[in-house]
């Protein structure tokens, strides 16, 4: 589990920056960047699940979208099998995406409320394939049945199903054209939680079905533990820890890492007050104005002098372990 | 145990249109009313053979009889065919001019809120052409192009095709402005984003997820459109610069009933009496339609 050395990394990013320019004053003049992602690297093998966590407005998302291409990055690299699609023009990415697709976080937008279901997950065959017209029903009516929806609905509007049933239209639509690497940004977040659990098993079954790779994006520490192979925590745009899973919940090797896992609500009453919790103060900086050095310095329980003047490097420290803290390389 | 058609063929989607636009009282007795004008100003005429045209000086300025509906004029023209004849000029006037208005005013918003880099531009045109004074352009467009286009379509035609298209290009920018504002919002939406992650080109996102959902400020646009054309149009022609006077229009009639209000007040009122009504009924569907066209109110 832990040696991905002899598995085959089927998406490879390194150095994705993903700046959004701010134009300020009377002429629009470029005076800064929100650094939304700022210089990430990670890889995912075939068939894993790479869980990405962090807080609210980390760059979770951003790097899920820029990863596959939905916007323009501002550098980096993107392997996505074998094919560079980093500075890909719209034209060239156009055969490349059925091999990536993505699943949304709220499934009441990520569905346009005018078209059917058949019409919807219909979509990326009509713009793909050259099926006839009864062949694309039947695609579909397979698609509805992996997903378990019901086939007499095809034909009905997305606002006529519920939070869960729209999500599996979701899937359905990013599963019609067999892509290999699914980017799932936050597709439990808007579900409450006894959908949450047949969402994620859902996926879980598709994974072991049609061989997925994900890219889960998520702030559910606990359900990324549960579906998650390896997983990766974001803090301000940068990625400050990635690790497979059990090491990571057993022993966290980065302050922020400890932070987060240590606010986990525990089920057992007892065992809840006596945690000893990290608690963190203060809020997240900008991402258009982070600190100097590392930047987590200005919350860090454990800081050091040099982290406010150095930024450190994210490094292996253990095989199969990445961090990025100062603490480590002593 | 009872439902053992699955997978049946859908039933056309515009038949649930239909069911959800009887359920609109108004709607269903604006588009009555429309059609009643329609066949009055279009098959009237053949029922009632009189020409509009036809002067008769022994029964000038008469009120209402069984010979003449809605009385004769000064002229002694019979008032009930000539509002079928201006009927029909006012009712093609405002929808021409309706659906030219709409076509420029959707392209262009369209166009300006989806791509970032041609918005500024197309923006400062439609406020240049809102900031132009109205009046005067007029003047100008139909001084300069009023002969050369009686020359080459005929009398009729000629000023039909100014008309509308004067009416058409001054009254797009409101239209234009709305589908931008909301093509901006549906732009970040994530259908929007779903669809460009599936690949779709920007002319299908354009056909397939944005205009289907604008339809709602487009069809206000429409049915506001056709009233203010027909009303442009009377404007038009009571500066004199509309249609000449031998071509009766609702407009026109109503103008040349001003003079003989005193007198004869049915005058004004019948056309008056028409515009107001076909607009309202007009406003009616398209209040309907907005409706119908609507899956999310077409459910309940």
């Amino acid at each position: 589990m832990l040696d991905h050395s002899d598995r085959n990394k089927l998406v490879s990013v390194s150095g994705l920056k993903m700046y959004f320019p701010i134009h300020t004053g009377l002429m629009q003049r470029h005076t800064g960047d929100v650094k939304a992602v700022d210089d990430v690297s990670f890889d995912i093998f075939e068939g894993e699940t790479l869980g990405l966590v962090g807080e609210s407005g980390c760059g979770k998302s951003t790097c899920g979208r820029a990863v596959l291409r939905l916007y323009e990055p501002t550098e980096g690299s993107i392997n996505m099998g074998g094919t560079e699609i980093g500075k890909s023009t719209p034209r060239e990415l156009r055969p490349m995406r059925p091999f990536m697709q993505m699943v949304f976080q709220d499934p009441q937008a990520s569905l346009n409320p005018r078209m059917t279901v058949a019409d919807i997950v219909g979509e990326p065959l009509q713009e793909h394939t050259d099926l006839k017209r009864e062949d694309r029903l039947a695609r579909i009516y397979e698609l509805m049945d992996a997903v378990g929806l019901n086939r007499d609905f095809a034909h009905r509007y997305p606002h006529e199903f519920s939070g869960g049933q729209r999500q599996r239209i979701g899937i359905a639509r990013a599963l019609a054209l067999n892509p290999k690497f699914i980017v799932c940004d936050e597709p439990i977040a808007a579900l409450d939680v006894s959908i949450q659990a047949q969402v994620v098993n859902l996926l879980e079954d598709l994974q072991k079905e049609f061989g997925l790779t994900y890219l889960f994006i998520s702030h559910d520490l606990s359900m990324v533990r549960h579906i998650a192979d390896r997983v990766a925590v974001m803090y301000l745009g940068k990625i400050v820890e990635l690790a497979p899973r059990d090491g990571l919940y057993d022993d966290p090797k980065h302050p922020y890492t400890q932070a987060l896992l240590s606010a986990v609500p525990e089920p057992d009453p007892t065992a809840h007050d006596s945690a000893e919790r990290t608690i963190l103060t203060g809020d997240v900086p900008s991402p258009s104005n982070p600190p100097q050095g590392c930047n987590f310095c200005t919350r860090c329980p454990q800081v050091l002098d040099r982290c406010r003047s150095e930024e450190p490097e994210f490094r292996e420290v253990e095989p199969g372990r990445f961090a990025a803290c100062h603490r480590l390389n002593e | 145990m009872t439902d053992t058609t699955t997978n049946q063929a859908p039933r056309n989607q515009w038949w649930d249109v239909w069911d959800q636009f009887k359920t609109h009282k108004g709607a269903l007795l604006g588009a009555g009313f429309f059609v009643f004008m329609l066949l009055f100003v279009y098959l009237g005429p053949y029922v009632w053979g009189i020409d509009p045209g036809h002067i008769d000086p022994r029964v000038r300025n008469q009120g209402m009889s069984f010979a003449h509906p809605m009385g004769t004029d000064q002229l002694g023209r019979d008032m009930f065919a000539r509002m079928m004849a201006g009927g029909q000029i006012s009712i093609a006037v405002g929808l021409t001019a309706m659906l030219l208005s709409l076509v420029l005013g959707t392209f262009i918003g369209v166009l300006a809120g989806y791509f970032k880099r041609i918005d500024g531009l197309l923006m400062r045109f439609t406020d240049l052409f809102l900031a132009l004074p109205l009046l005067p352009l007029l003047l100008v467009i139909v001084m300069l192009y009023r002969d050369p286009l009686r020359a080459a379509f005929g009398p009729e035609t000629g000023i039909f095709i100014l008309i509308v298209f004067v009416i058409g290009i001054t009254s797009w920018m409101q239209t234009a402005r709305i589908v931008r504002g909301d093509v901006l919002a549906l732009k970040e939406r994530e259908f929007v984003l779903a669809a460009r992650s599936i690949g779709t080109p920007p002319h299908r996102m354009i056909l397939r997820h944005l205009l289907p959902n604008v339809m709602s400020p487009i069809m206000v646009s429409a049915t506001l459109g056709i009233a203010n054309a027909i009303i442009t149009e009377s404007a038009l022609s009571f500066l004199g610069l509309g249609f000449p006077s031998d071509f009766p229009t609702w407009g026109r009639l109503l103008f040349d009933g001003t003079d003989w209000l005193q007198r004869n007040p049915e005058r004004v009122i019948w056309p008056g009496l028409a515009i107001s009504l076909t607009v309202l009924s007009v406003n009616y569907i398209g209040d309907g339609l907005r409706d119908a066209l609507d899956p999310r109110i077409r459910g309940r």
